[in-house]
C-alpha cells in the first residue's frame, strides 16, 4: 500500500521500475506530465488515477478530484488543459445515483476549470472487486508560452512560494472517513490551479525555474523530490507556511506533519529572485491566491534535503513521507 | 492557536537559551535524560539541541512503547489474529512496525482484517459493530494508556459483550528507570521526567530517583518552552548542589497523579513477574496483565499464543543506544541496513524513537556548513 502513498515507496517503484522499463534507462527527472512532439508541435499529456474512501468529502468528491487533478498536473508542467479522457472502473451494484451524482460533478468541474472531456471508457468489475467506483483522467494540454520549468535549471537564492494554506484536503479525508471521532469545520482544498498558475507566468514567467502541486506526500515530498533533482538545499521557513488552524490542531493531536499531508488546490513554486516580489504580488492578486507566501529559499547546502527553520533558531529535516501518515498515540 | 503557541514564543525561547547558557557555564558538561519518546521527538522537532549549548548533552531515553515492544510479542498478536473472524485493531503507532513476517499494514496487503483505532474504546465500538466477528485490540503503552485500556475492559464487561479481548503489552516506567540506573555503564547527572506518565502516575513515584541515587529529576510538557524550562530548573538543581522532584508541567500534572485511572488500573490489571524489554532484555515486574476476573477479555487466554521470542540481530547496539552509550548514528547499522522504511532496531521503528527521530530530523545537517546565513 505504502507504494501508493505518494513518498519514498511511490519514488522507488516508479525509478526503480515504471521508468527503467517503460521510458527507457535515463528518464532524468520526473515531471507532473510528459511533454511531447507531435508532427513539430510540442504538447503536454499526464494520466491519472483516483481512489478515494469516502467518495464524498466536505468541499469536493472523486469526481472533482478527477478533473481538477489532471488539470493541475499539466499546469504546474506549464500547460493549460485542453481536453480530457475519462475512464472509470465501477463496482457491481454501486447506485445510480451516486454515479451520477459524480458525473455531473465532473462535468461541472470541467467547465469551470475551461476543459473538455472528449471521450470516456466504461468497466464494471463484481461486487467486491473493486471499492464502488475508480476513475481515471487522462489530460492532453497545449503549452503555455513564456515558461520553462526544468529543476536542474534551480540556483542558489531562488525563493520557494506556497500558493496557499497546505493540509486541508488530507485532514478533511482524514476525517471524513470517522474513524478517528474528531470533528473540525474543514473542506477540501480541490480546485483548479491554472488561473493561478496563468496569473504567476504572466507577472514572472522567465524567473520561474519549477512547479509541483503537492498532492500525496504532500509539501514535504515535493520538495525533498527538487532537493534531490537540482542537488541542492530547501530551506523552509516554519513560521511563512500557511496552514490554518483546524489543520494545525488536527495535525498536532495526530502526531502529523502538515507538510506530510496532501493538497489538491495548491502549487509550490521556484522562483529566481529577482522575480520572487513580483510573483507573490501576482498571486496574492488573483482570486484564490490571496494567501500564497514566500516560505523558504534555495540554499547550497544541506544539499539533497528539506531542512524546516523555526523563528528561535531550531532546525529540523524534512524527509519524504515513508507510507501513510499514520496517526500517532502512545 | 491557544495552549500551543504561547509555548513556542520565539522571543521567550530565546530568553531561556539564554538563561540555560548562563547556567551551564563553560566548566562542566551535563548529561541528562529525557525518559519519555515523546520528549525526544519534540527535541527534533523543534531543533532544541541547535539553541542549547555544546555542554548539555541529552539522551534518549526508554519511554517509547513501540520501540521497547520485543519482535515476538508483534508475532504472537499477529499470529492471533491469524484465526478466521479476528479483527486486528491497534493504534496507528504499531502498524509499521515490523513482525518477522511483516507489519501489521502488511499483513493487511494480504488479507488480514486490521484497523487503525485511536482509542481502545474505538476497538470496542468495532466489536459491537461486528458481532459475528472476534475483536482483539493490541494494546501498547505506559501507564499514559493504561488506563483507557482498563477502563474499556471495565465497560466491555458491564455491556456484557463477549467478542472483544485485549492482547496486553502495557509496561511501567519506573521499572524501565531503574534498569536505565542499575547499568554500569550509564553516567547521567540529571532527568528529564515523562509528561504524559506522569499525569496518571503523579510525582511521587520518582522519589527514590532523587533520595536514592542522588539524580535530579523535572516532570516536563512537551513544548519547546516546557522543555527549556525543565532544563533550567535541573541546572539550577545541580549548581545549587540539591536533589529533589520538581514538577514542571504542573498545567497538566497533578502531583498525586489521577487517582481515578490508577483505580482503573489496579481492577484490571496486575504485574507480570517479568518482561522482555527490546535492548534492555528481561526486567522483573514491568509489565502488567489482565487478572483473572477480566481474564475473559484477555486474548493471551482466549486465544493459543505461540510465544514466539525473536532476537535483535547482533549487529544492532539498541542497548547501548538506548542507554546513551551510543549515539544513534554511531551503531553500525544506523542509516544502513537500518532505515525508517526498514527498521531493524527497535529504535529505528516509531518516530518517536531515538534513531528514527535522528534519522528523520538531524542526521543530514551534519553536512551543514552554515545556517547564519540564512536565518
Amino acid at each position: 500500500m505504502a507504494h501508493g502513498a505518494g513518498g519514498k515507496a511511490s519514488r522507488k517503484l516508479v525509478e526503480g521500475l515504471f521508468a527503467p522499463l517503460l521510458f527507457g534507462a535515463t528518464p532524468g527527472p520526473l515531471g507532473d506530465a510528459a511533454h511531447v512532439d507531435i508532427n513539430g508541435t510540442r504538447v503536454a499529456i499526464t494520466t491519472d488515477s483516483f481512489v478515494v474512501k469516502p467518495l464524498t468529502f466536505p468541499g469536493g468528491s472523486i469526481g472533482e478530484l478527477a478533473v481538477n487533478g489532471t488539470v493541475n498536473d499539466l499546469a504546474v508542467s506549464g500547460a493549460r488543459a485542453e481536453a480530457l479522457v475519462v475512464s472509470y472502473v465501477l463496482e457491481a451494484g454501486l447506485a445510480t445515483p451516486v454515479l451520477e451524482a459524480e458525473v455531473r460533478a465532473m462535468a461541472k468541474a470541467a467547465r469551470d476549470a475551461g476543459v473538455r472531456i472528449a471521450a470516456g471508457d466504461t468497466k464494471v468489475v463484481e461486487h467486491g472487486k473493486a471499492d464502488q467506483m475508480y476513475v481515471t483522467t487522462t489530460g492532453i494540454g497545449r503549452l503555455l508560452p513564456g515558461v520553462k520549468i526544468d529543476p536542474r535549471s534551480v540556483r542558489v537564492g531562488d525563493r520557494i512560494l506556497l500558493s496557499g494554506p497546505i493540509g486541508d484536503h488530507g485532514i478533511t479525508i482524514l476525517l471524513a472517513r470517522g474513524e478517528l471521532d474528531l470533528e473540525a469545520d474543514l473542506r477540501s482544498d480541490t480546485r483548479s490551479v491554472l488561473p493561478l498558475v496563468e496569473a504567476l507566468i504572466h507577472a514572472a514567467g522567465p524567473g520561474i525555474r519549477w512547479m509541483r502541486d503537492p498532492t500525496r506526500g504532500g509539501a514535504a515530498t515535493s520538495l525533498n523530490e527538487l532537493a534531490r533533482d537540482c542537488g541542492l538545499g530547501m530551506v523552509l521557513f516554519e513560521d511563512q507556511i500557511p496552514v490554518r488552524d483546524t489543520v494545525r490542531g488536527a495535525c498536532e493531536l495526530l502526531g502529523l506533519d502538515p507538510l506530510h499531508i496532501a493538497n489538491e488546490g495548491q502549487f509550490l513554486a521556484v522562483v529566481s529572485p529577482e522575480y520572487a516580489d513580483a510573483a507573490i504580488n501576482a498571486l496574492s492578486l488573483a482570486p484564490g491566491g490571496s494567501e500564497a507566501q514566500v516560505i523558504g529559499e534555495v540554499c547550497e547546502q544541506p544539499a539533497g534535503t528539506v531542512l524546516v527553520t523555526t523563528l528561535y533558531g531550531g532546525s529540523r529535516i524534512v524527509d519524504m513521507l515513508v507510507g501513510d501518515p499514520l496517526p500517532r498515540i502512545c | 492557536m491557544r495552549f500551543v503557541d504561547e509555548f513556542r514564543e520565539p522571543e521567550l525561547i530565546s530568553k531561556t537559551a539564554e538563561e540555560i547558557r548562563r547556567l551551564a557555564g563553560m566548566e562542566r558538561h551535563f548529561r541528562m535524560m529525557e525518559v519519555c519518546g515523546g520528549h525526544t521527538h519534540a527535541i527534533y522537532r523543534f531543533g532544541l539541541k541547535d539553541i542549547l549549548p555544546e555542554n548539555i548533552e541529552l539522551i534518549h531515553g526508554p519511554g517509547c512503547p513501540v520501540c521497547v515492544l520485543p519482535m515476538g510479542r508483534i508475532d504472537d498478536g499477529l499470529a492471533i489474529a491469524q484465526a478466521p473472524d479476528v479483527i486486528f485493531a491497534a493504534f496507528g503507532d504499531m502498524m509499521r512496525v515490523p513482525g518477522t513476517q511483516g507489519s501489521p499494514l502488511e499483513h493487511k496487503a494480504r488479507g488480514m482484517d486490521v484497523r487503525i483505532v485511536y482509542s481502545p474504546s474505538d476497538a470496542l465500538k468495532l466489536a459491537r459493530l461486528n458481532p459475528e466477528k472476534h475483536v482483539m485490540f493490541f494494546a501498547i503503552g505506559f501507564e499514559t494508556t493504561a488506563p483507557s485500556t482498563a477502563l474499556t475492559m471495565m465497560r466491555a464487561k458491564a455491556e456484557g459483550i463477549r467478542n472483544f479481548s485485549v492482547f496486553c503489552n502495557h509496561v511501567t516506567i519506573i521499572p524501565a528507570i531503574r534498569a536505565i540506573l542499575d547499568s554500569p555503564d550509564m553516567r547521567l547527572d540529571a532527568f528529564i521526567g515523562p509528561g504524559h506518565v506522569s499525569t496518571v502516575i503523579g510525582c511521587r513515584p520518582y522519589e527514590w530517583i532523587a533520595a536514592n541515587e542522588g539524580k535530579p529529576i523535572v516532570v516536563s510538557g512537551f513544548e519547546p518552552l516546557d522543555m527549556l524550562q525543565s532544563i533550567v530548573m535541573l541546572l539550577r538543581q545541580l549548581n545549587a548542589g540539591e536533589v529533589k522532584v520538581e514538577n514542571q508541567y504542573k498545567r497538566v500534572v497533578p502531583w498525586e497523579g489521577n487517582r481515578a485511572a490508577l483505580k482503573a488500573m489496579a481492577e484490571v490489571f496486575e504485574l507480570r513477574p517479568y518482561f522482555e524489554w527490546r535492548g534492555l532484555g528481561f526486567i522483573s515486574q514491568s509489565a502488567l496483565r489482565i487478572n483473572r476476573k477480566y481474564a475473559e477479555f484477555d486474548a493471551e487466554e482466549r486465544f493459543e499464543v505461540p510465544g514466539i521470542r525473536v532476537t535483535d540481530p547482533k549487529a544492532a547496539q539498541c542497548g547501548e543506544v538506548l542507554k546513551g552509550v551510543l549515539k544513534p548514528h554511531q551503531c553500525k547499522l544506523f542509516g544502513r541496513e537500518c532505515t525508517p522504511e526498514h527498521p531493524i532496531g527497535a529504535l529505528m521503528v516509531s518516530s518517536e524513537g531515538s534513531c528514527a527521530a535522528y534519522h528523520n530530523y538531524e542526521h543530514r545537517k551534519a553536512a551543514m556548513v552554515s545556517l547564519s546565513s540564512i536565518a
